[in-house]
């Protein structure tokens, strides 16, 4: 239970939609409750995050509630996540599905054929094509990101001073944080020297900073945008020996990062959360359908919660791999 | 073996510039002029020895890559088994720390892993493209994703982080400096010497010559085939390695989003440099130019704001052709005659 108000604590729930109807009338039923999560495969540290949240809210809910059974199904595309979502509904025969989907376009049919075949339909994180599928949706949020991490920017630099950006891979997500934030420093004197992508990889992220530093002599601070660009980004002050001028904002919530911040490293004093126990919550509402009588349905928005090195240890996971 | 002879022949009477050979030298000059003039900062000593050593790891993975493409193979894997050694080194390092301590024999133990599994890796590329008959394009494409998975399941999806103690000894590997150069940068170029040596000196260069060019005879010419090419593939392993062993210590980590692409800016540098992608004809020094080249151009990009990001693979794309284009010297010939 700690858990479960730890997630919801960090959910700030924007809109319920959908009045209560008929809260649970599958949820008594005599069989076992089945619920699908389809989510993408470990490829890269936030999903490997994804993946183990997932599997520890499948634990402990099967462990609290003795009549649900969770099945976890992993894809490495879009394709073959199509063919997990048929295979939960003729195969398993669930009652309900909690997906992430690897793209929003290819799986907006495919969901919408579970929905259609009597199923309850939560999403997560990215939205699909057309509205009005899905009974639960649960995002992370992506412009308030770029917002936080603006104001804070900001307000540490008493509204001026020159800082650079590294971007993630060119998608509508790295935009709506890009957008978030320029609308947050917009009208002060902080002045963006450059944007370059980074890719959200480590690598990346240490050779375009290598650049941004032999380009400009003077930085006051870096928005990274992501916590594994941080991590690069760190490596390429340290060794340029710039470290007392300047601070680096990440964001996500990585372990590593969220370990500097309560550890009170000058150089990330905070981390912007875009957590992948996003999956948990979205389980956990989800179970709620079927073991409680509250009412469910609606958007759930999560907070981009700011780490600070006051409340890091609640979103430290050491065991995580993200 | 052709080629070389018509270019001798060509080059001593007439003082005939020798476009292929000096095409990537020329190459690369024209995108320092372009540096310089888009940002002074590119010409700066700490700027400069950047890319050179952030060359330093796809040159020393061309290098190898130069002998399996002149010997007619090719080498899909390298970017994977990268990652999968850069793992492999962590975990066991990581291991090692709470009986042996972060100190030395550590790192060494963790180097000389690293060899092992490069040489082995290249070993099993070699001997299953050629005992097994298998085309090398699909072996390596199989064990690209073999060792993709690997490194992916070693890390559960995550990131694999070196001990901080650890990293602490093994830092002066890639960050350290012998008189004035970048540790990397050295070892690049004891690679690039090497393998000029081997390719362009011994019997067992002229043999990849001479199979690349034309398999057949060179069998019958009683090379033994299978083993020189083998061979090639463990080279290509062992400089896989030691591209692995000073990439470690630079960020501590691996995760499956290491070393992605690699293979293909590895076979580019190899291209660029003037060896000839169907086999047959390889140069060392062309390789080490190419890899430059690559790296030359993504600084460029990241020096100025004039190109929009989104279109930096295209100006990339760009200059990788034009670069091939002026240093395939056919064109100039037939204007002369």
């Amino acid at each position: 239970m700690k858990t479960i108000t730890k997630f919801l604590g960090a959910a700030c729930v924007v809109g319920l939609g959908l009045a209560s109807t008929l809260a649970s009338t599958t949820a008594l039923a005599q069989e076992k409750v089945k619920i699908g999560v389809s989510i993408p495969a470990a490829t890269h540290g936030w999903a490997g995050g994804l993946n183990y949240h997932a599997e520890q809210a499948e634990k402990r809910l099967e462990a609290t509630y003795p009549n649900l059974d969770i099945i976890v199904v992993t894809a490495n595309g879009a394709g073959e996540q199509a063919n997990d979502l048929e295979d939960l509904v003729s195969v398993q025969n669930i009652d309900a599905l909690v997906v992430l989907p690897f793209e929003s376009d290819p799986l907006t049919v495919p969901v919408q054929q579970v929905k259609e075949a009597g199923k309850f339909v939560t999403v997560v994180d990215r939205g699909l094509s057309l509205p009005g599928i899905e009974d639960v949706y649960v995002a992370g949020n992506n412009p308030e990101l770029g917002r936080v991490s603006g104001e804070y920017i900001k307000e540490r630099l008493d509204g001026k001073g020159k800082i650079v950006i590294l971007r993630g891979i060119p998608t509508v997500i790295d935009e709506e944080r890009v957008e978030g934030f320029m609308t947050a420093i917009e009208g002060s004197d902080i002045e963006v020297l450059d944007m370059k992508h980074a890719n959200w990889n480590r690598d990346d992220g240490y050779e375009v900073m290598q650049d941004f530093l032999s380009r400009f002599p003077e930085i006051d601070a870096v928005w990274a945008q992501d916590d594994d660009i941080a991590l690069g980004v760190i490596e390429a002050v340290k060794q340029a020996d710039r470290t007392d001028e300047l601070f680096i904002v990440g964001g996500a919530g990585m372990k590593d990062i969220i370990k500097r911040v309560m550890d009170g490293d000058e150089l990330t004093p905070i981390d912007v959360l875009y957590p992948p126990s996003m999956i948990a919550t979205a389980m956990d509402i989800t179970a709620m359908k079927f073991v409680s009588n509250a009412a469910v349905e609606g958007r759930y928005i999560l907070g981009a919660t700011v780490v600070t090195q006051e409340n890091a240890e609640n979103f430290y996971f050491p065991d995580s791999p993200f | 073996m052709s080629s070389l002879e018509r270019r001798e022949a060509s080059a001593s009477p007439r003082f005939f510039i020798d476009f292929k050979a000096l095409g990537p030298f020329m190459a690369l000059v024209v995108l320092f002029v372009l540096g310089t003039a888009i940002n002074d900062a590119f010409l700066s000593g700490g700027n400069l020895s950047n890319i050179f050593t952030r060359a330093a790891f796809i040159g020393i993975i061309a290098v190898g890559a130069t002998f399996v493409i002149t010997a007619g193979g090719i080498d899909l894997s390298v970017g994977s088994m990268a990652a999968f050694i850069s793992g492999a080194m962590i975990v066991v390092m990581n291991t090692l720390v709470e009986t042996l301590g972060p100190g030395l024999e550590t790192v060494l133990i963790g180097i000389v892993l690293s060899i092992i599994l490069g040489i082995g890796a290249g070993a099993v590329n070699g001997l299953v493209s050629t005992k097994g008959k298998i085309e090398a394009f699909i072996v390596t494409l199989g064990t690209m994703g073999i060792y993709r998975s690997l490194v992916t399941y070693m890390a559960d999806g995550g990131t694999l982080s070196l001990d901080f103690e650890v990293r602490g000894t093994y830092r002066p590997v890639y960050y350290g400096e012998l008189l004035g150069i970048p540790v990397p940068v050295l070892v690049f170029l004891a690679v690039a010497v090497a393998g000029y040596v081997l390719l362009n000196m011994t019997p067992f260069g002229r043999k990849c010559f001479a199979i690349g060019s034309n398999e057949q005879v060179a069998r019958y010419s009683a090379i033994h085939v299978d083993r020189v090419k083998t061979m090639t593939y463990v080279i290509q392993g062992l400089c896989v390695s030691i591209a692995t062993i000073i990439y470690v210590p630079r960020l501590g980590s691996a995760s499956s989003s290491t070393g992605v692409l690699w293979e293909l800016e590895a076979i580019a540098a190899v291209i660029i440099g003037g060896t000839m992608l169907k086999g047959g004809y390889g140069r060392i020094w062309g390789t080490v130019v190419g890899a430059i080249m690559l790296t030359t151009i993504g600084n460029i990009l990241n020096l100025t704001d004039a190109i929009s990001n989104y279109l930096n693979g295209a100006v990339q794309g760009l200059i990788i052709i034009v670069a091939v284009f002026l240093q395939r010297g056919d064109w100039r010939r037939k204007k002369s005659k």
